[in-house]
């Protein structure tokens, strides 16, 4: 792929893990001598990131553990909590602990990260064990897993704000931008959309306003801040770009993914860095799977000739080829040969789950077309127990391109998604209608304008049959009245050459341009919200555009103003930055994509699951 | 941002809220040497990495250490001290502070009083201005803060959370989070509260908790009968196939292929029989035919599937019908690794001739794939399709008698050129 020549130098992020780092030795400093410390389970990769084992040691940590809920068992006079700021963990170190019966006395503090919260005080205080602990923050807000990819690591995010309404994290999300802001800054123009977004782009700017910014030369120009409910529809589509369909299958954690003893053919899983230092991977993680094979084969065929070198070398020529080029070659080799490894597996679990039929459903119901069909075919995905994840992905998928479920479907859906899978999953369907990603459709809401001017020239009789021959025919979706206003369905009959994508679309086949991306691209595009007033109206508002208030003068076309920071509030997948990578590469922009965790249609519905009370 | 001596050390010695302070020179400069240190055990790391072992190295989380990216120091230093900058700052009364700056300062971190909060207008508008704070933290602060008991019981403040659902919503969770369900209970039989929470269920959701209550008490029946049969050892299906988990609070589906499995001959009558189950639960036909085929296909009982797929017209005659697509019921067969003849026969029944041929191929149907280019009468594709089957086989006869009939040449010509581009 032709890269502009122009392409703006991303800023150096890995300031921001050394930040983590000083500070949270800094941390550890406060307790001096030997302490033992617990780790949250979930922070344990993050926390390798920034500090190995051997830092942590130099500052006398001496045995670590992980938070497993269980007993406290250790002999050091001094112990130290990592964890989030939760109540359930804060319950268990009073729980674990017997210190207090035992008479005995050792030296406690939690460190709370990335803030503490009240509410976890309050356990602390109702313990009686307020003032014995010593309580801290590591404001350590944001992980770089890449050049081009910051983590807030904090999929709990996604629940807590659009499920339970609790807006706990948005102040985090406002400090987290703050620094960014503070390091790389000032930003010229703050867009957005969605309900946290703005609250997030407050909390933020009132932060501005406490302290004092020096003026800097700013390496961000601009932001945009994006809440998940604006978009569930990319998220609910299979990835099948190479980044995103590792991320579905093998799950990517924390940057790095575990392959299996099917893909390293040997009894042995390996763990992989996944990230533009691999060099295979850089170049296939944005490219359709489809491509994938291909390019991994003429590699091969490379290296091959590569090696092959050696053949009629003399000594000398031999120890140079030894000295300079076998490591790397050897590097590459084993590269290669796990993500060949990779794609065979991935092969192997698509085709067992008739993913070409699961992907024509979804394009079909992107479309519009063949509804009928596609509602047979999940109903038949159902009845067979297949998946429960999937079962509800596509139901979704169905509910929200279709604006609700026709009454009959989802009584009969739900029945029978019940039978198959349990009735706790009454629970999960409560969840899923309150975010409207799972709905029925409400009677009434067919009646369109054209029916009812028709039902005044005709008499009752007539006007109700009418009805039901337009009910299905003038849906009020908005999904759809988006997907025409934006184009995001590029017309089906046109041949889509993968390997020379056109446009944003080639990360779902060429069949669907991811709406979060077209938007941002939109934007971008008339620099304010402007001519996109009935887009914004569709997705209930909440859009805003600001300009940086720290007079930043709009250098025209600096190098800094073509860098954007995208953040995702509820989490983005791999296949939306695989898109604004390819919009940058377009546009001669470089993106950032910040988010409060990478996210994939498994995590999604499995953060709305409520059959595990 | 003035600093008065004597109230900074006050707030030192007294706050419970540590804070970092960078005021210490000698403080700041054995950091940066932390920092230094820290960055070079990373270096030392990043060398020994490029090991070709490298992928075996696991840190204590068991992941690969280290990081690659190189860092600058100066801009470090640039930048840090005013990011580390204390949050707290010096003067910190205890004093009458207005509603919004007691929000404020609580978002800081900082003591507060919440004395003069005494009066209802006053603890609301303590509330709002949490709320339009956007800050959670701060939001369930306040109900914890203002004590939860003394609130409940004031009925009057409480009925004006009703039209403040976002703090309503932080309560709830809240309370969700500590697992006080005698408090989440009381507030459930407030009735503006249902609209909020989902709560309690609709009729027709009570009919799929009725519906599995009935399932509970079934499972329990099954469950110890079969316990007993399978010990007592003398029912043959159980010893060959022995149950791998109990059957209690499976899914309805799941029990209903659990009694195809070991109880599928029973009559309606019993509590296990499959057809009873069906009744009982309003089972639709589909469901009940994709269930009752996985799992007698696993038990490859063929002749059950050949019965439960054919139907009797009032003349007598049978016929081959299914709820499910063909298509789909060879798939499942497939999968169950059912015979040839078998799947051939089920095959043989999916009415599209593209799908049937592609499946035909695809588990080598051989008698399939010749009737239906011997019935589109094409000379060619039943010429290559003879290079594909065995050599001297029943199938390579049958094609090349096929072949040498004299009638079937002659047809052959006449709709060779037809058939030439449909395919």
């Amino acid at each position: 792929l032709a890269e502009l020549a122009d392409s703006p130098e991303l800023p150096d992020f890995s300031l921001l893990k050394r930040l983590a780092r000083d500070q949270l030795i800094y941390l550890l400093e406060q307790l001096p001598g030997k302490k033992d410390l617990f780790i949250e389970a979930d922070l344990m990769s993050p926390l390798d990131r920034i500090a190995n084992v051997s830092t942590l040691k130099q500052h006398e940590v001496d045995k670590l553990y992980k938070v497993e809920y269980k007993p406290i068992i250790s002999t050091s006079d001094q112990v130290c909590f990592l964890i989030r700021p939760r109540i359930q963990t804060v319950k268990w170190i009073y729980v674990a602990n017997a210190d207090k019966a035992a008479g005995k006395f050792r030296r406690y503090k939690i460190i709370f990260t990335p803030q503490k919260f009240y509410a976890c005080e309050a356990v602390l205080e109702e313990q009686g064990l307020f003032g014995d602990v010593t309580t801290d923050e590591w404001a350590f807000y944001l992980l770089p897993l890449d050049d081009d990819i910051i983590s807030l690591e904090l999929p709990e995010f996604f629940r807590d704000n659009f499920l339970a309404g609790d807006q706990r994290w948005v102040r985090t999300v406002g400090s987290a931008l703050h620094l960014l802001h503070s390091i790389y800054g000032p930003f010229s123009k703050i867009y957005g959309i969605g309900r946290c977004a703005k609250m997030a782009y407050e909390s933020w700017k009132e932060q501005v306003e406490e302290g004092d910014t020096k003026a800097r030369q700013a390496e961000i120009g601009n932001a945009f801040l994006i809440d998940r409910d604006v978009d569930y529809i990319t998220p609910l589509c299979s990835q099948v770009v190479y980044e995103g369909l590792v991320d579905d299958i093998f799950r990517i954690k924390c940057g790095c993914v575990e392959f299996g003893h099917d893909v390293t053919s040997s009894d042995k899983s390996v763990k992989v860095m996944l990230n533009s230092q691999d060099k295979v991977f850089s170049e296939i993680r944005n490219e359709h799977f489809s491509n994938v094979f291909s390019f991994l084969s003429q590699k091969a065929r490379n290296l091959q000739t590569a090696y092959d070198k050696r053949r009629g070398m003399d000594i000398k020529q031999m120890k140079t080829f030894v000295s300079e080029e076998l490591k790397g070659l050897k590097q590459e080799h084993r590269l290669l040969s796990l993500h060949i490894g990779a794609c065979e597996s991935i092969m192997k679990k698509k085709t067992k789950q008739d993913f070409q039929e699961l992907l024509k459903t979804e394009h079909s119901l992107l479309e519009g077309f063949e509804i009928r069909e596609c509602i047979s075919f999940i109903e038949e995905h159902i009845n067979r127990q297949v998946s429960m994840i999937e079962s509800l992905r596509l139901l979704c998928l169905l509910s929200i391109t279709e604006n609700g479920l026709l009454p009959k479907d989802f009584r009969a859906l739900k029945a029978q998604y019940l039978q198959s899978y349990g009735v706790d999953h009454l629970l999960t369907f409560a969840n899923l209608r309150q975010l409207g990603l799972l709905v029925e459709q409400q009677p009434g809401e067919t009646l369109t304008v054209m029916e009812s001017k028709v039902g005044k020239l005709v008499n009752d009789k007539t006007a109700g049959k009418l009805t039901d021959a337009f009910s299905s025919l003038a849906k009020k979706s908005h999904f759809r009245a988006l997907s025409r206003k934006l184009n995001l369905v590029p017309k089906s009959d046109e041949e889509y050459d993968l390997r020379v994508p056109r446009d944003m679309a080639y990360i779902f086949s060429g069949a669907y341009i991811p709406l979060s991306c077209k938007l941002i691209e939109q934007v971008l595009e008339r620099d304010s919200w402007t001519g996109l007033e009935e887009v914004t109206k569709l997705l209930n508002g909440h859009e805003f555009a600001f300009t940086g208030s720290n007079g930043a003068d709009l250098r025209a076309k600096s190098d800094a103003q073509r860098i954007i920071l995208v953040m995702f509030l509820g989490g983005c997948t791999f296949s939306e930055i695989s898109a604004l990578r390819f919009l940058g590469r377009e546009r001669g922009y470089k993106f950032i994509v910040v988010t409060t965790a990478i996210t994939n249609s498994s995590r999604l519905i499995e953060a709305l699951l409520g059959n595990k009370v | 941002m003035m600093k008065n001596k004597p109230d900074e050390e006050d707030y030192w010695n007294s706050s419970k809220f540590k804070a970092f302070t960078f005021d210490d020179e000698d403080d700041e400069f054995s950091r940066l040497k932390e920092s230094k240190q820290a960055v070079n055990s990373i270096r030392s790391l990043v060398e020994e990495e490029d090991d070709e072992d490298e992928v075996e190295k696991v840190s204590w989380s068991g992941e690969p250490v280290g990081s690659k990216t190189s860092l600058s120091e100066s801009s470090v230093k640039l930048y840090a001290p005013e990011l580390r900058k204390p949050k707290s700052e010096s003067k910190d009364y205890i004093s009458d502070w207005s509603p919004e700056e007691t929000i404020h300062r609580m978002q800081q971190g900082k003591v507060v009083s919440l004395e003069r909060f005494r009066s209802l207008q006053d603890k609301l508008l303590l509330l709002d201005f949490s709320v339009r704070a956007h800050d959670g933290n701060i939001i369930t602060a306040y109900f914890l803060i203002i004590d939860l008991f003394s609130f409940l019981c004031s009925e009057v403040l409480f009925r004006e959370l009703e039209s403040r659902q976002t703090a309503l919503r932080h309560f709830i969770h809240y309370l969700t989070e500590i697992r006080d369900h005698r408090l989440l209970l009381e507030l459930l039989r407030r009735d503006f509260l249902k609209s909020c929470l989902n709560l309690p269920f609709s009729p027709e959701e009570s009919a799929h908790v009725q519906d599995h209550y009935t399932l509970l008490e079934r499972q329990i029946i099954i469950e110890a009968t079969d316990r007993l049969a399978e010990h007592a050892g003398k029912v043959e299906i159980f010893q060959k196939f022995p149950r791998r988990a109990s059957i209690l609070n499976m899914p309805l589906i799941t029990t209903l292929y659990y009694c195809c499995f070991y109880h599928y001959n029973e009559p309606e009558g019993t509590y296990s029989s499959p057809l009873n189950i069906r009744h009982t639960f309003r089972i639709s036909e589909k469901q009940y035919f994709v269930t009752v085929l996985a799992a007698r296909a696993k038990l490859k009982a063929w002749s059950d599937l050949d019965a439960l797929f054919t139907s009797r017209n009032w003349l007598g005659f049978t016929k081959k019908k299914s709820p499910l697509s063909f298509h789909r019921v060879v798939d499942i067969l497939q999968k169950n690794s059912a015979p040839t003849q078998v799947l051939q026969e089920y095959v043989g029944l999916v009415d599209d001739a593209d799908l049937r041929i592609g499946l035909a191929q695809k588990h080598k149907c051989h008698d399939i794939v010749i009737n239906t280019y011997r019935d589109l009468k094409d000379r060619q594709l039943l010429l290559g399709y003879r290079g594909k089957v065995e050599r001297g086989s029943a199938e390579e006869r049958k094609i090349n008698d096929l072949l040498d009939s004299p009638v079937r040449k002659r047809r052959n010509y006449d709709h060779h050129h037809h058939y030439q581009h449909v395919t």
